[in-house]
């Protein structure tokens, strides 16, 4: 049913009139303790900072909780908890005294201080804002304590702060921070305070209690998808099926005549049914017949899509990084010194799957634009509806939500854009609701990626060494200044600098696109690079009777720090013992892997057991990982044990293939994620650092492909290149 | 008009009966705790209880509930092993983004309800109807495990 337009902003009057069961209580038998009220909602329109303003993160209201404003979006990273922490650590607060507030886009106060843009990604939360929020906290605590100096006419450095409490000791005299937040708040800042020396560190470094969770356990959360504005109406849309197709015809009378649909919205590319419920609009949009015009993407078959990307690989690249002249020693071929290897490794398309799938409320009127959503890009999302309508950016307000998983899948204003669209059609706001199908199928994917490696092996050793790397630039549509001289920096991060000694190098990128729509992906580039770097190791150990841990230990010599984590993997996994027997295939192997992408460095072992048909089961994982200085190591190892599970479901299972220029994959019966019985124990082992801090979100997806890749190679003695991997390649004839 | 007792309160409903609970649930009660992910039970974000069973929503006509009792994540923490398991659930930090551990916990509940201490092979056979995108799987399986022993 729609909601009354009259009825309370926070949904509490809702209802009443309509679902209360009239009479009859006993009917329904002996459970019944009380007639139905709506769920009263807290939704979107809290929280907001309150109080006063020590400078755009802090808020200091008279009593209660302290708002901290958080530039970095949560989508269950833990971001959260370790922005809270730095803040709170500086300003001397409890996690339990702040309430958490999403920034809005405002690049001048919350852009990223590394992309610039306002964007939560590329696992850079903590390297970009750990030292601006603990200044930020810091300066307000400065602010406090020179109010209450002033008043009790002391030094500040005879002031104490503990729990929101400013104290003068040697008088016992005592003021709460929100006492004297008016006035500090109307103080100049500070320029430069002195943030804590670690060993005075609280919550930096402890396992605080994630903020987020206590809610969401409840059912209290409120993301995007959950937003209910008074009056609101749904929304089911349906774009071609061939990708970038065009409407040709549809007839509305079959849809209007279902019961509680609305209205029917007829876009250039999509059609979109507004209803009463979403189920309404569902039902609606499955009563159309429509005819589309494929367009230019209607011959794009997935072979053709294989083939010309491996073509494109053959053709000029630019040059990344050159270093002696691995060209000329590589172009001796066979005949050279030592033994000469070339692998190519292939990398499908990959669809987001998060659980909350693409949705966006949206309410245009009196030419503003209202939007309720999660996103990773306020501002994009933002100045993408302001494009729409043809308005100013400053009509246009989006308030975020907890995102219910991210994965690079909410940075992209694509979707705020396509829910803009319909509902400048659309009187009163509407939510707009994909359907998995549909979330699937116009996702902007993983790219596809090529990855040719050559190298000459002579007395155990990598003496040349050439990548080159195939896809297209994200980074050339998404942030321009970052794609310089031809060279995408996040295709090629993690070829460019490979931890190891590799001799000559040449490393260089193909920028090839083919009309298929692309975006980041949990893993980025070193999804591909490193995959391929360290599945090519393990090729090149194993053509040399190597063993492929005692092969990568003598390319570190010279990287004390990422042997170390190689060995501490190897060391907990037992390497070089025997692989357990296991009861799900004859066959088992254990593989290794390392990388250094993210700041952060990783190395992995996997087993599997590989049935006779070419099932492959991951039985255990281990990583090593030393991230640099940690906020919250119980949410690293947490990162690293989820990133794990959505990584071995990429390599065992994930791929998105077209025909005819339609997505053949559509739900989670053909785009399968891994289950609770197919994941295998994730044991994890953090260094203790003092490096700086690095990424953890993405680097556990990356690491654990190619060692359950190169477990695979161990198991059959076969190395797959083209992923997912294939059972068929791996079945053993009996 | 159908009625539905929701977490022992009763709802009228005016949904076409053929309605799944679950947008019942979401779009006309507000009990927006219980999620959509899949819409052909391949995910588990849906389930509720009814009459204490763990049921995928987005396959259960409202008309078909009739007098057994839904209980949603709203309600579940009413119930002592409801409760144990989402208080395992703050123990051992399993939650990350958080949209599928409503799901979960309701599966998991169901579980514990049912067999008051599972092993690894009956945890797998009640909970692998439930994804986790962010992979908390690992946890789901210590946390089980752990409000079975509290």
């Amino acid at each position: 049913m729609p909601l009354d337009p009259e009825e309370r902003r926070d949904g509490a009057g809702r209802l009443s009139r309509r679902s209360l069961l009239r009479g009859g209580a006993a009917a329904l038998g002996g459970l019944v303790l009380g007639i139905s009220l709506p769920a009263k909602r807290a939704r979107a329109d809290k929280p907001r900072a309150v109080g006063a303003a020590m400078n755009a993160f802090v808020h200091i209201p008279t009593q209660g909780s302290v708002s901290l404003i958080m530039p970095a979006v949560e989508m269950g990273q833990g971001v959260y908890t370790s922005q809270a922490m730095c803040m709170a650590e500086e300003l001397d607060i409890g996690l339990d005294q702040i309430e958490a507030i999403h920034a809005p886009p405002d690049r001048e106060h919350y852009g990223h201080p590394i992309f610039y843009v306002q964007a939560t990604g590329g696992s850079t939360t903590t390297m970009a804002w750990t030292e601006p929020l603990r200044k930020a906290g810091a300066t307000a605590r400065a602010m406090l304590v020179s109010v209450a100096a002033a008043e009790w006419n002391v030094p500040a450095a005879e002031l104490v702060t503990e729990r929101g409490v400013i104290t003068h000791t040697a008088s016992g005299r005592a003021l709460s921070y929100g006492e004297v937040a008016d006035r500090a708040g109307r103080l100049q800042p500070p320029t430069d305070v002195a943030l804590k020396s670690p060993d005075r560190f609280r919550l930096i470094g402890t396992r605080a209690r994630r903020i987020d969770t206590p809610d969401k356990v409840v059912g209290r959360t409120v993301y995007g998808i959950d937003v209910i504005r008074p009056g609101m109406t749904f929304a089911a849309l349906m774009a071609s099926p061939v990708l970038g197709g065009k409407l040709d015809h549809v007839d509305e009378a079959p849809a209007l005549a279902m019961p509680g649909v609305r209205q029917v919205v007829v876009l250039e590319d999509i059609v979109a049914v507004v209803g009463d419920t979403t189920w309404a609009a569902e039902q609606g949009l499955c009563a159309l017949h429509m005819t589309w015009s494929p367009g230019a993407n209607a011959s794009l078959d997935q072979a053709r899509l294989w083939a010309d990307t491996e073509t494109a690989s053959t053709g000029p690249g630019v040059t990344v990084r050159k270093e002696g002249d691995a060209a000329g020693k590589l172009a001796a071929g066979k005949r050279g010194a030592g033994t000469l290897i070339e692998a190519s490794y292939e990398l499908p398309f990959l669809a987001h799957a998060s659980m909350e799938v693409q949705n966006c409320t949206v309410h245009v009127h009196d030419g503003v634009c209202e939007i309720w959503v999660g996103t990773q890009v306020p501002g994009y999302a933002q100045a993408g509806a302001a494009q729409v309508l043809g308005i100013a950016p400053e009509k246009v307000t989006v308030n975020n939500h907890l995102i219910g998983g991210g994965f690079g899948g909410r940075l992209e204003a694509a979707p705020v854009v396509t829910a803009t669209r319909i509902a400048q059609k659309v009187a009163g706001p509407v939510k707009v609701i994909w359907s998995r199908e549909q979330d699937i199928r116009q996702d902007m994917f993983r790219p596809l990626y090529h990855n040719r490696l050559t190298a000459r092996v002579e007395n155990g050793r990598v003496t040349a060494w050439h990548h080159r790397v195939t896809g297209p630039s994200i980074l050339a549509r998404w942030l321009p200044p970052a794609f310089k001289d031809g060279i995408d920096s996040d295709a090629i991060d993690g070829a460019a600098e490979p931890p190891y000694a590799l001799g000559e190098m040449l490393v260089d990128y193909v920028r090839h696109e083919n009309g298929v729509p692309f975006s980041f992906w949990r893993g980025v580039g070193p999804n591909s690079t490193v995959f391929s770097v360290e599945s090519f190791l393990d090729l090149l150990a194993r053509k040399t009777g190597t063993d492929p841990v005692t092969f990568r230990r003598g390319l570190l010599e010279r990287n004390p720090r990422a042997l170390a984590v190689l060995n501490a993997a190897a060391a907990k996994a037992g390497w070089g013992s025997p692989v357990p027997q296991s009861p799900f295939g004859r066959r088992t192997g254990r593989g290794v892997a390392l990388m250094h992408a993210f700041g952060s460095l990783l190395a992995c072992v996997a087993e599997v057991a590989v049935t006779d048909g070419g099932d492959v089961r991951v039985t255990k994982v281990v990583v090593a990982a030393d991230v640099g200085r940690v906020i919250n190591p119980d949410t690293v190892v947490a990162q690293i044990q989820g990133g794990v599970v959505f990584g071995i479901a990429a390599v065992l299972h994930n791929r998105i293939t077209l025909a005819g220029g339609r997505v053949e994959q559509s739900n989670f019966n053909d785009y399968r994620l891994l289950r609770i019985n197919e994941t295998p124990a994730i044991e994890v082992e953090l260094l203790s650092s003092t490096q700086s801090s690095g990424g953890i979100g993405e680097p556990g997806t990356v690491i654990v492909q190619p060692a359950v890749a190169n477990a695979v190679f161990a198991a059959t003695g076969t190395q797959l290149t083209r992923m997912p991997l294939d059972a068929s390649l791996i079945a053993r004839s009996v | 008009m159908t009625a539905i007792t929701v977490n022992g309160k009763i709802y009228e409903v005016a949904s076409e009966a053929r309605t799944p609970l679950l947008w019942v649930l979401r779009d006309e009660l507000g009990l927006t705790g219980t999620k959509f992910g899949c819409g052909i039970a391949q995910c588990g974000v849906c389930t509720v209880h009814v009459d204490g069973v763990a049921v995928r929503s987005c396959q259960m006509p409202v008309g078909t509930v009739g007098q057994r009792a839904v209980t949603t994540i709203e309600g579940v923490g009413s119930t002592t092993v409801g409760a144990r398991v989402q208080k395992a659930w703050l123990d051992l930090e399993v939650v990350q983004c958080g949209y599928c551990q409503p799901g979960q916990i309701m599966a998991a509940a169901a579980l514990l309800a049912a067999n008051p201490d599972p092993d690894d092979n009956a945890i797998d056979a009640a909970m692998s109807g439930n994804l986790c995108r962010c992979g908390t799987y690992v946890r789901i399986r210590e946390g089980i495990k752990h409000a079975a022993r509290s």
